[in-house]
């Protein structure tokens, strides 16, 4: 028996069909076969939901944030060094600590570390790719990295991704769990790529940072900000 | 002031060394969780759950993720304040089994105690997906708490065995595969 009930926990706002996109986009062609055909069956949040997995400040170590330097073997990777750095929200404007942000991306010459990437770019032998960290009690998060290219991909003739991170995010609950990409401002590739069209607009712009010369370090790294909002609370409780 | 909802946006193929890396053999990040979830000493009855993931066209799916969050073996969900070491969270890709199944070597969570029959809450992932898909697995000898469980009850009956996990050949052992389309397609919930 569990101590808590779910009438002492907050309901979460169910996705927002107007930011988020559909299973199935037609022009990012994996999604026909790889998506539920019937509808999703609506479900009352219970503990199950409500509840989720809890990876604080001891599931990071001292540089999974600096990913110029968390997978280094003889010198300091090759690219653009940047700053990426945002704060994690929740729709009501509430910010998120002690969140755990999980992050992936391709080196400077957009080639991933991950064994099944054939791309014929080159690897880097001091870049990993992959990092951590835990939202400060502001939801404030802060990587360093390596500006990621853009690659071919075989959606469809001449395809490109444009350059882009990966995010994974928990927040309070197992229901507000985000994966999702950012992109780079005025990168070229966004208006020709099916993954990032398959926002609604007016809400593809939420997946794009900032340059923000705040974050710019002077003769170190430019600065970019990517705010995350995940799903709020419920305005109401359920059970009323 | 009220802020929208970040898109989400498919995980990908490329998922794998920043996810899973000790899965799929990446030293230079640890993981935050795989699909061990319990070890000998964790208190409970061992549930070892095998199963794979199924495209529209029946193909198995080699480069999808899955995650489980269950409750401990009385029912309660961590909360990271337990000493028992039992996080409740377990991640698996595809892509290291020769036959790409996802296996979670954990413990049977008890009932939540809200009036639910014991189960496990899944997140799938996948290439392909641009945003992730709920589902629970239920263990199909629990009919008795599985007749009158709130959210199964919502489940048109003849759709309800495709979340059930059945008993395999070996003790502790459940099979639960996921079907995207056809006459076997699994339920997907919208929380």
């Amino acid at each position: 028996m569990s101590d808590t009930s779910s009438r002492d926990l907050p309901g979460y706002a169910p996705f927002d069909p107007e930011t988020q996109p559909n299973w199935v986009v037609p022009d990012y062609h994996s999604s026909a076969s790889r998506s539920p055909g019937r509808p999703a069956i609506p479900l009352v949040q219970t503990l199950s939901e409500l509840t989720g997995p809890v990876y604080g400040h001891g599931a990071v170590q001292p540089l999974d944030h600096d990913l110029t330097r968390n997978g280094v073997t003889d010198g300091a990777p090759l690219g653009e060094r940047i700053i990426v750095t945002g704060q994690v929200l929740d729709e009501d404007g509430r910010a998120q600590p002690d969140t755990l942000i999980e992050i992936w991306q391709c080196n400077s010459a957009g080639r991933y570390i991950h064994t099944a990437d054939r791309h014929d770019a080159p690897t880097d032998p001091n870049f990993f790719g992959g990092g951590r960290c835990v939202t400060d009690e502001q939801g404030r998060y802060r990587f360093i990295t390596i500006k990621p290219a853009a690659y071919p991909w075989g959606n469809h003739p001449n395809a490109w991704r444009p350059a882009h991170i990966h995010f994974s995010l928990f927040g309070p609950a197992f229901v507000t769990r985000l994966v999702t990409q950012s992109y780079f401002p005025g990168d070229p590739l966004l208006a020709h790529d099916p993954i990032y069209m398959g926002t609604p607009v007016p809400f593809r712009d939420l997946l794009v940072m900032d340059y923000d010369p705040e974050v710019t370090e002077e003769g170190f790294a430019l600065g970019y900000r990517f705010d995350i909002v995940l799903r709020g609370r419920r305005a109401t409780p359920l059970e009323d | 002031m009220r802020r929208r909802q970040t898109p989400s946006q498919t995980v990908g193929p490329f998922f794998a060394f920043g996810l899973t890396p000790g899965q799929y053999g990446y030293s230079a990040l640890s993981s935050i969780a795989d699909g061990t979830m319990a070890g000998p000493d964790t208190p409970g009855r061992r549930l070892r759950l095998e199963g794979r993931v199924f495209d529209a066209g029946g193909e198995t799916v080699p480069d999808a993720m899955v995650e489980i969050w269950q409750a401990d073996a009385t029912g309660r969900y961590p909360d990271g304040r337990s000493n028992t070491g039992f996080a409740g969270f377990g991640r698996c890709g595809t892509g290291t089994d020769p036959e790409h199944r996802f296996v979670f070597e954990t413990i049977r969570p008890g009932p939540p105690g809200d009036g639910q029959a014991p189960h496990l809450n899944v997140i799938l992932f996948m290439r392909g997906m641009p945003r992730h898909a709920f589902t629970r697995i239920y263990l199909a000898d629990e009919a008795e708490a599985n007749a009158s469980d709130p959210v199964l009850s919502t489940v048109p009956p003849e759709r309800r065995g495709t979340l059930l996990a059945a008993p395999g050949s070996r003790d502790g052992v459940y099979l639960f595969d996921i079907h995207l389309r056809g006459e076997r397609e699994t339920v997907f919930f919208e929380p």
